[in-house]
């Protein structure tokens, strides 16, 4: 184990996955000669240069392509989008051709690649920067979805992504680039796609964090224990499709409460489409509804106390947590 | 070389981009003691391309600029004092404090805004021009972007619709040589900007983007030809910016000899020693136009600090217009275990709601958030010193 940040854990990936296979290559906006808009990929054009590190033009939706058409042909491409947003540029490569190409060429092809970025509030970076989409893309058949929450999860989860035949989406978060946590030193840590961590054990509520949000809310859960005397179990899905819903359906039987957590819109959100599948399979098993805390229902607002309060911070999950318990 | 316009003329000029200049450089101060956040793009360098250019405008015509568009704002004539509270993200912002750095609008002088996302102005701009066209007016609408910006997909569709339609619209590529830290020839296989827009049908042309006098000249020109003519137009501007991409470059994509060879070119220096050389202003007329810059910006920076930030209530203020088809929409979200009414928000008790604690802190001017864990430099997107780097 050692402690690393969670943007040398994605490096750190990286560089193994292009040590292990020559297929795989990287293409974005920046990511060489600049080392990349948050450094992920730094260092990488020195050790493999620009045939395999490979700066492009701001052109979103044609890298995106590009790497859908090399993928079909026998690569594995890794495109960096530098912020989510800019991935709506990309969407109509992502969904109409990434994600179906497959399916509508019956199955002849496969295609092999990664979509990495950014997302979330935090940093002022306003309405055209700062948001979360995991739900966007986890409405789209034919894509994998992995959010990390973790350095650790940061490399596993990007190592099986980057040698997974599917498209993913592989979601960063900018305020964890520089957050810090042990990682292991094997080669060949490899978090399957699918498998749910269970970040903290407890009996009285089950609290579900997308993303970032798996931290409030194992902060959250801390602030239960000690100041309300309830104990939360705390889940991190860590990837969204394959959604590892036993985990989360067999803490829910044992706690009969539920609140989700998540920095995206409440409307069509993943904590919409989740407490759907808890509702149906484990209805009676619930004590209360299922809670959700998201960010607001407005595009992010630039000024820092506005943006503060458009997106969850522990005192809501707390709150959240404690109507489920008030509604008995 | 170029004429003079008329001495108080060319005075406003100089004392324009002298303005923007001093304003920038506050900015970056600002920036620097955390007064302003997120990503700040500045114009130095590049002030000759947006005063030359924007002189050449009636006051009807639509101007619209990217990301990097305080010196936009300005000189158009919103005050300082709005543009900096802007970045402070103030109430008195032109944007209401929603928008910052990259998001400056000010729809009553017709600065049709900046845009984060590279290359979303050049459509937007042709529909400025569309409507113009459609109701029979005889504005044009000039439209900034970066080289950068000259390879996203709407650059092409854009030029074609333009043509093709006839939009009395100019686009401006302010060539600074760069788009982030990649370099022109890196980015772009025709390095000749200015014929990028030739197949599509839209004739080029170029100025010295660090010369006011050619800038204002050429894009005049280009003006005309897109009001009489109807002919769309690119003009490329050359020019270089002075400081990083945004406040986190480490610029180590450049040479410290190419800045400074730039640098000799600078357009307020090479302005004001041509007045002075053609005596419409002495030395001490242009140390005095400067000093004006400078207490006009202290004004700006006063005001913006006595700003207060949007009220916590105004949240959700103009996510809809709200009239007689739409009367209002419901929402949920995390401060009400209920739904709500999203345009109810202003009356409902913010007292009780846990998001006022953030707000309050925030307000006061505390800097961490209750998340942001051991790491808060380094998780800072413009933090050079951790080498964290900046995405906008
Ligand atoms: C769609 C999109 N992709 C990427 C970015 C990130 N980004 C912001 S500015 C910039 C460089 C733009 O260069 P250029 O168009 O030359 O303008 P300049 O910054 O030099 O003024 C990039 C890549 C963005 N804001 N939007
Ligand atoms: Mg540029």
């Amino acid at each position: 184990m050692a402690v690393v940040r969670y943007r040398e854990a994605l490096n750190q990936a990286l560089r193994e996955e292009m040590e292990r296979d020559e297929r795989v290559y990287l293409m974005g906006e920046d990511i060489g000669v600049f080392n990349g808009a948050y450094k992920v990929t730094a260092g990488l054009l020195e050790q493999f240069g620009e045939q395999r590190v490979r700066d492009t033009p701001i052109s979103e939706n044609t890298i995106v392509g590009l790497g859908v058409g090399s993928a079909m042909t026998g690569m594995r491409p890794i495109v960096e989008l530098m912020t989510i947003n800019f991935s709506l540029l990309a969407l109509d490569q992502i969904v109409n051709h990434a994600a179906h190409i497959r399916y509508m060429f019956g199955g002849q092809v496969k295609v092999p690649m990664v979509i990495r970025m950014p997302q979330g509030a935090g940093h002022q970076l306003g309405p055209t920067h700062s948001h979360s989409f995991e739900a966007l893309f986890l409405h789209v058949p034919g894509l994998l979805v992995a959010a990390p929450s973790t350095a650790a999860d940061a490399k596993g989860l990007l190592k099986a992504a980057i040698r997974d035949d599917n498209p993913v989406i592989f979601i960063e978060h900018e305020y964890l680039y520089g957050q810090r946590g042990d990682v292991p030193d094997d080669g060949d840590h490899v978090v399957d796609f699918g498998e749910a961590a269970i970040r903290r054990a407890g009996d009285d509520v089950t609290l579900v964090g997308i993303s970032r949000m798996a931290i409030t809310a194992e902060r959250a859960a801390q602030v239960l224990a000690d100041e309300h005397d309830v104990s939360a179990e705390v889940i991190d899905p860590r990837t969204l499709r394959p959604l590892d819903l036993d985990t989360i359906l067999a803490s829910v039987r044992k706690t009969n409460r539920c609140v989700i957590v998540e920095e995206g819109w409440p409307h069509g959100g993943v904590g919409a489409n989740l407490a759907a599948l808890i509702q149906e399979q484990a209805f009676d098993h619930l004590d209360a509804p299922v809670g959700r805390v998201t960010g607001a229902d407005v595009p992010m607002p630039y000024s820092k106390p506005l943006e503060q309060i458009a997106f969850p911070h522990e005192p809501q999950v707390v709150d959240a947590a404690l109507a489920t318990l008030r509604d008995v | 070389m170029p004429e003079l316009p008329e001495p108080d003329v060319a005075r406003e000029w100089l004392a324009t981009m002298t303005l923007i200049r001093r304003f920038e450089e506050r900015a970056g101060e600002m920036y620097a003691r955390a007064k302003v956040g997120g990503f700040l793009h500045l114009s130095i360098g590049e002030e000759a391309t947006i005063v030359g250019s924007a002189r050449a405008l009636r006051d009807s015509d639509y101007l619209i600029s990217t990301y990097r568009s305080h010196g936009h704002a300005l000189v158009r004539g919103t005050p300082p004092e709005n543009v900096m509270a802007e970045l402070f993200g103030r109430v008195d912002g032109c944007s209401g404090g929603r928008g910052g750095s990259m998001h400056m609008f000010d729809i009553s002088r017709r600065f049709m805004g900046g845009y984060g996302i590279v290359g979303g102005n050049l459509p937007i701009a042709a529909g400025f021009a569309l409507s113009s066209d459609l109701q029979g007016t005889e504005d044009v609408t000039l439209c900034m972007f970066g080289d950068g910006a000259s390879n996203q997909g709407t650059f092409g569709e854009t030029m074609n619709l333009a043509a093709l339609w006839k939009l009395p619209v100019v686009f401006m590529v302010s060539n600074n040589q760069f788009g982030m830290g990649t370099a022109l020839e890196r980015h772009s296989a025709v390095t000749d900007l200015q014929r990028k827009g030739e197949s599509f049908g839209v004739p080029g042309m170029r100025c010295d983007g660090m010369d006011v006098l050619d800038t204002h000249r050429v894009i005049g020109a280009a003006l005309e030809r897109a009001r009489e003519e109807r002919q769309p137009v690119l003009v490329e501007a050359l020019t270089y910016r002075f400081r990083g991409h945004s406040m986190a470059d480490p610029e180590e994509y450049r040479t410290k000899e190419q800045v400074a060879e730039w640098r000799k070119r600078d357009p307020i220096a090479l302005f004001s020693e041509r007045l002075v050389a053609e005596r419409v202003l002495d030395e001490a007329g242009v140390a005095a136009l400067d000093e004006a810059a400078v207490a006009r910006v202290d004004e700006a920076v006063a005001f913006a600090d006595a700003s207060p930030f949007p009220a916590p209530e105004s949240l959700y203020d103009d996510v809809y217009a709200l009239g007689d088809q739409v009367r209002g929409w419901y929402s949920v979200d995390e401060r009400t275990p209920n739904v709500h009414k999203g345009e109810d928000e202003r009356s409902m008790d913010h007292g009780d709601v846990p998001g006022r604690e953030q707000y309050d802190r925030h307000a006061a001017g505390a800097h961490e958030s209750s998340d942001d864990g051991d790491d808060v430099a380094a998780s800072r997107p413009a933090d050079t010193a951790q080498g964290t780097g900046a995405a906008g």
